[in-house]
């Protein structure tokens, strides 16, 4: 619960964020919240030389606007604003709703959203959930801005497209209607998510937490809504092509069984009959 | 219900002193005391579970900046830190096998987590890096990892004893009468238990640091201990550091549970390696280091079988256990498994009874005391196996246990139970009747009837346990009938100081259980003045050089029993100088209310608390009188007590997933008389929480190596507010024949009472698939496997 000896650099702008980066490459990390990268360095599952502070970064990087059908939210807004904000509610509730199931209170007043998917927790609440919304992701580096779509953005796991020398700055999502849910499985409230399903837009994006090293679309399960078929037909294809983990919490029979049960409920939910 | 911070005695819900300075920081742990030049300790600990150490290579350590030194386990013996291993005071046979425990392994490492080298250095951090590069080498022995393994006995968790077992010890006067019951039987049931392994996971981790001081020769330890009394006799006895010269202060202890009453080799190693080096030393546990650094609890395999007649009345009862020891003998491991071995017969009646109780080692942490330390592990194979019995006989479960009450359910005192001990006393029909009646039982198995026949998902089950225990440790005597080393009295000084106030010197040691506030509740009663006037010192050997400290529920029973007897040989003496003043015959004087008078002339009246000038000015004492107002009592009680309950768990299962939810839980307690009813209901809400948790949530897992494959809180999963339902208690009161207040102990008694009232619900809830018992914990995975199997597979 010691963490090995690092560096820290507070950086008062992006740009003092992406020179550090450069600086130091891959000896370096990010931090936003620090709630998912400080407890791994307390365990030493991860060392980093420099830690990069850009968690004080406010302004353009934090809060929610919503225009020309566009939501856009900064990379460090909280997750607490998320779930408090009105203008979310209305525009992209599924995603004020998940992020008012991250964790504890504690947590979701630091961490923050472009921490979440920069992490690329397969466990995590929020990458689910803006894969399902197809959302774009911001990301700057030496070489300008770019965006990435929420599908092309996890590689496996705790790893993205995202280069050593990147940040994540915004997150894009179209004003999404229609039918929305999403189920989370877990034993303690705080907890990750043993299974969660998220269903958005009458299941044109379903995606899963947990069930693979990736956050990862429920293919399978959008294409057979989308073809007509029934919640419990559907969601019986929702572990299909899924390589889900086996720990103390549940096997990969036991999460393939989760899956299923949880797709049909936030179908169901979600008003696919 | 209501909160009052009125100022009465004994029996008021006065809100607790202690908490001001715990919730504000203001409370000073181990881990808050500093002292310049400390070094601060690094363990390294062994990542196998049994081997020989080849080498440990120091030197990449030794040169890493802040380092003052590495140490082996080897070269620790050399410099002969300690004249014998770590103490084990409950040695429960002649022929025990005790393993030499020592504070660092000096040649073979016997679990995962067991010390091979201190690292000694100016910070914490620097001591976690050079942990990190010191080389050990390992040759593998076979690692027994299992109670399974342990009994099979092929491989061995010490080579050289050449078995697993560490004792067997019985209560079985007549086996063949037992034997003869079961043949007779009318039904019987034959159950077998797992009581896993669970990790004590108390707020504050356990820390230590050793003050020397070098020209007076003397050191103090502070520890996070809950026995700071026994910890200096055994700090001495294990380093030959004279007794006299060791102080051992308990500053704020954040919750023990039992994990805090060992003598640990950091705590050994603190205060020799202090005294060696003229430093202050230091350590201060991590949570994924307590696992290997803190005892576990629990870790039995429980056989017991129940005999009855056609309707129901038990004929007899066998009992079997395989109880997990660890690797090595700590202070009470042998006898935590003991502790219930008289309670295997619960509340209830039987013309037979055998219980055995086998001891084995394997290559884990070792065990010992958990909240309860073997009474939960007993109230839960009575009460699954006659819900068990109940299922076979076709009764519903409270008739089964109505059939069976000692006494029939109606009020006893000093009934013999079949281990031949003596229940003080007991009544305990209400408390059933009360809980069902609280949870309203009958409409619930209404409603869990209406979803049955609907088919839903969400299935209700309905839980019930009357749990008994033996608190109030303990007779001297029978403590050493049992072979436990030390005795079971406690001390207490009670001190009238010249202005009038209070001070209450305790033997008894504090770590969340509010002491402070109801040892001044009694004096308050006692004394007549209010408890704001009454300080209370303890947890110091310095000031409180007595005592026996705090464990098995004994504070109130002993402790507390202690201190209204110094008030009162106070109060006698006291009414020698009213006498004195009023010159009237002592026996003419009266005391009410705090007030001393002389009976038929209330004028001439003077308040106890003006006394306590008089006595330290000592002008015009009677002849022959002491100055000062200063009385003590070593009170060593008599008997046990033996508080009891019912409780009732409700869950709600979801079988798809297999998710259990407790909805609903009521508490029926009995623990005599009552200082503080609203600490009394804290430590039930604590303590059902806690054995809820063993039901549901918590599991020390270990691999087939020996490894703990959950050390973490992240994996270890500690139930918090959300996932319980709000607890609803209630009392009835059978005052203790054991001590004059009357009162038995509470901080036990939820625990004992609530796993056995969960899984009884779960296993309520899945009876019509045919499920008739579930191990602990019930996690989704198991109750949705269970459902699978029953239905033939399927998903």
């Amino acid at each position: 619960m010691i963490p090995a000896a690092f560096d820290y650099v507070r950086a008062g702008s992006v740009e003092e964020a992406l020179a550090a980066l450069a600086e130091h490459g891959d000896d370096a990390k990010l931090m936003a919240g620090g709630h998912s990268l400080i407890p791994l360095m307390r365990y030493r599952l991860v060392t980093p030389g420099v830690v990069v502070d850009v968690g004080n970064l406010n302004g353009d990087l934090r809060g929610i606007s919503v225009a020309d059908g566009t939501v856009r939210v900064g990379a460090l807004t909280r997750h607490s604003e998320l779930e408090h904000s009105a203008e979310l509610a209305d525009a992209c509730p599924m995603l004020a709703h998940v992020a008012s199931m991250v964790g504890d209170p504690a947590v979701r007043h630091r961490g923050t959203l472009g921490g979440s998917l920069a992490h690329a927790d397969p466990a995590s609440d929020l990458p689910a959930a803006v894969l399902a919304l197809g959302a774009t992701l911001v990301a700057r580096g030496p070489g300008g801005e770019r965006e990435i779509a929420a599908a092309d953005f996890f590689t496996g796991f705790l790893e993205s497209v995202l280069a050593d020398d990147e940040m994540l700055t915004e997150i894009r999502l179209p004003v999404s209607g229609g039918g929305w849910n999403y189920q989370k499985f877990n034993r303690r409230a705080q907890d990750w998510a043993i299974v969660g399903v998220a269903v958005a837009e009458n299941a044109k994006g379903v995606s899963l937490v947990n069930m693979g090293s990736t956050p990862m679309r429920a293919t399978a399960v959008e294409q057979a809504v989308a073809a007509g078929a029934s919640a419990v037909d559907a969601a019986a294809l929702a572990a299909d092509n899924a390589s889900p983990p086996s720990d103390l919490n549940g096997d990969a029979e036991y999460r393939g069984h989760l899956a299923r049960v949880l797709t049909e409920r936030a179908l169901k939910a979600a008003g696919i009959a | 219900m209501t909160i009052t911070d009125d100022t009465a005695g004994i029996g008021s819900r006065m809100l607790r002193k202690e908490d001001g300075a715990l919730v504000t920081g203001e409370a000073k742990f181990v881990d808050d005391i500093h002292s310049p030049g400390e070094l601060w300790m690094g363990m390294v600990r062994s990542t196998a579970a049994h081997a020989r150490i080849v080498s440990i290579d120091v030197s990449a350590a030794q040169d890493m900046p802040g380092v003052e030194a590495v140490h082996t386990g080897a070269e620790l013996a050399a410099m002969e830190l300690w004249v014998a291993p770590l103490p084990c005071a409950w040695p429960v046979t002649d022929d025990m096998a005790n393993p030499p425990h020592w504070p660092v392994a000096p040649e073979t490492v016997h679990h995962v987590g067991e010390i091979v080298a201190v690292v000694l250095a100016d910070s914490r951090y620097a001591a976690a890096d050079a942990v990190e590069h010191v080389i050990v080498e390992y040759e593998s022995l076979a690692a027994v990892a299992s109670i399974d393994q342990a009994v099979a006995d092929t491989e061995h968790a010490h080579t050289d004893l050449g078995t697993n077992k560490a004792y067997t010890w019985a209560i079985d006067e007549d086996p063949e009468g037992t034997q003869a019951a079961f043949d007779a039987a009318a039904h019987s049931v034959v159950c077998r238990f797992e009581q896993q392994r669970l990790i004590p996971a108390a707020m504050e981790p356990r820390g230590v640091l050793a003050l020397p001081s070098p020209m007076g020769g003397d050191v103090t330890l502070y520890s996070a201990s809950q026995v700071p009394h026994i910890l200096k006799v055994m700090a001495a006895a294990t380093t030959g550091i004279p007794e006299q010269k060791i102080r051992v202060v308990a500053p704020a202890v954040g919750g023990g549970f039992g994990a805090k009453l060992n003598i640990n080799p950091d705590e050994i190693l603190a205060i020799s390696l202090a005294n060696r080096l003229g430093r202050p030393v230091r350590w201060t546990e991590s949570r994924t280091e307590a696992a290997g650094s803190t005892h576990q609890g629990r870790g039995q395999t429980q056989h017991i079988e129940l005999a009855s007649d056609s309707d129901g009345r038990l004929t007899a009862i066998r009992v079997k256990l395989d109880a997990d020891m660890g690797a090595y003998m700590m202070l009470i491991t042998p006898g935590v498994p003991l502790l219930g071995s008289f309670l295997y017969h619960g509340v209830y009646e039987t013309p037979k009874f055998s219980f055995t109780c086998e001891g084995w080692f394997t290559n884990r942490t070792p065990t010992d005391a958990y909240r309860g330390a073997g009474r939960p592990e007993a109230s839960y194979a009575i009460e699954r196996a006659m819900d068990m019995l109940s299922y076979e006989v076709g009764i519903s479960p409270e008739e089964i246990r109505r059939r069976n009450y000692i006494n029939g359910g109606e009020p006893f005192e000093m009934w013999e139970n079949p281990a031949g001990i003596f229940f003080d006393s007991g009544h305990y029909l209400p408390t059933l009747d009360r809980a069902l009646d609280m949870a309203d039982v009958a409409g619930l198995r209404a409603e869990q009837q209406r979803r049955r026949d609907a088919g839903e998902v969400k299935q209700l089950g309905i839980g019930m346990c009357t749990y008994v225990e033996i608190c109030g440790l303990a007779p001297s005597r029978a403590l050493g009938g049992l072979k436990y080393a030390a005795g079971g009295w406690e001390h207490a000084t009670v001190r009238l100081l010249p202005t009038g106030k209070v001070e209450v010197v305790s033997g008894s040691t504090p770590h969340g259980q509010g002491h402070e506030t109801s040892w001044s509740q009694i004096i308050a009663t006692k004394m007549g003045i209010s408890p704001h006037d009454v300080t209370v010192l303890h947890s110091d050997t310095a000031i409180s050089p007595l005592g026996l400290d705090t464990y098995g529920s004994r504070s109130l029973a002993v402790g507390g029993v202690a201190i209204s007897m110094a008030a009162e040989k106070v109060i006698e003496k006291a009414r020698l100088i009213a006498a004195h003043q009023f010159e009237a015959a002592p026996e003419d004087v009266e005391f009410e209310a705090g007030s001393f008078s002389v009976a038929g002339t209330p004028s001439k009246s003077v308040h106890i608390q003006e006394l306590g000038f008089v006595a330290f000015a000592a002008h015009d004492l009677p002849d022959g009188l002491e100055p000062n107002l200063q009385e003590q009592v070593s009170f060593d009680p008599p008997n046990f007590a033996f508080p009891f309950g019912t409780h009732v768990a409700v869950v709600e299962i979801d079988e798809d997933t297999g998710g259990v939810d407790l909805i609903g839980y009521f508490a029926v307690d009995d623990c005599g008389n009552q200082v503080n009813p609203l600490i009394v209901e804290g430590q039930v809400h604590g303590g059902v929480v806690q054995g809820a948790a063993q039901a549901l949530y918590e599991v020390a897992v270990y691999d087939d190596q020996a490894n703990i494959a959950n050390p973490s809180l992240m994996d270890y999963l500690v139930p918090s507010a959300a996932e319980m339902p709000s607890i609803t208690t209630d009392f009835t009161c059978t005052p203790s024949t054991t001590n004059p207040l009357g009162v038995k102990g509470v901080g036990e008694a939820g625990t004992i009472g609530s796993a056995a009232a969960v899984i009884n619900a779960v296993v309520d809830a899945l009876r019509p698939h045919g499920i008739t018992d579930i191990d602990m914990p019930a996690t989704p995975m198991r109750v949705r496997r269970a459902i699978e199997a029953a239905r033939g597979g399927a998903s």
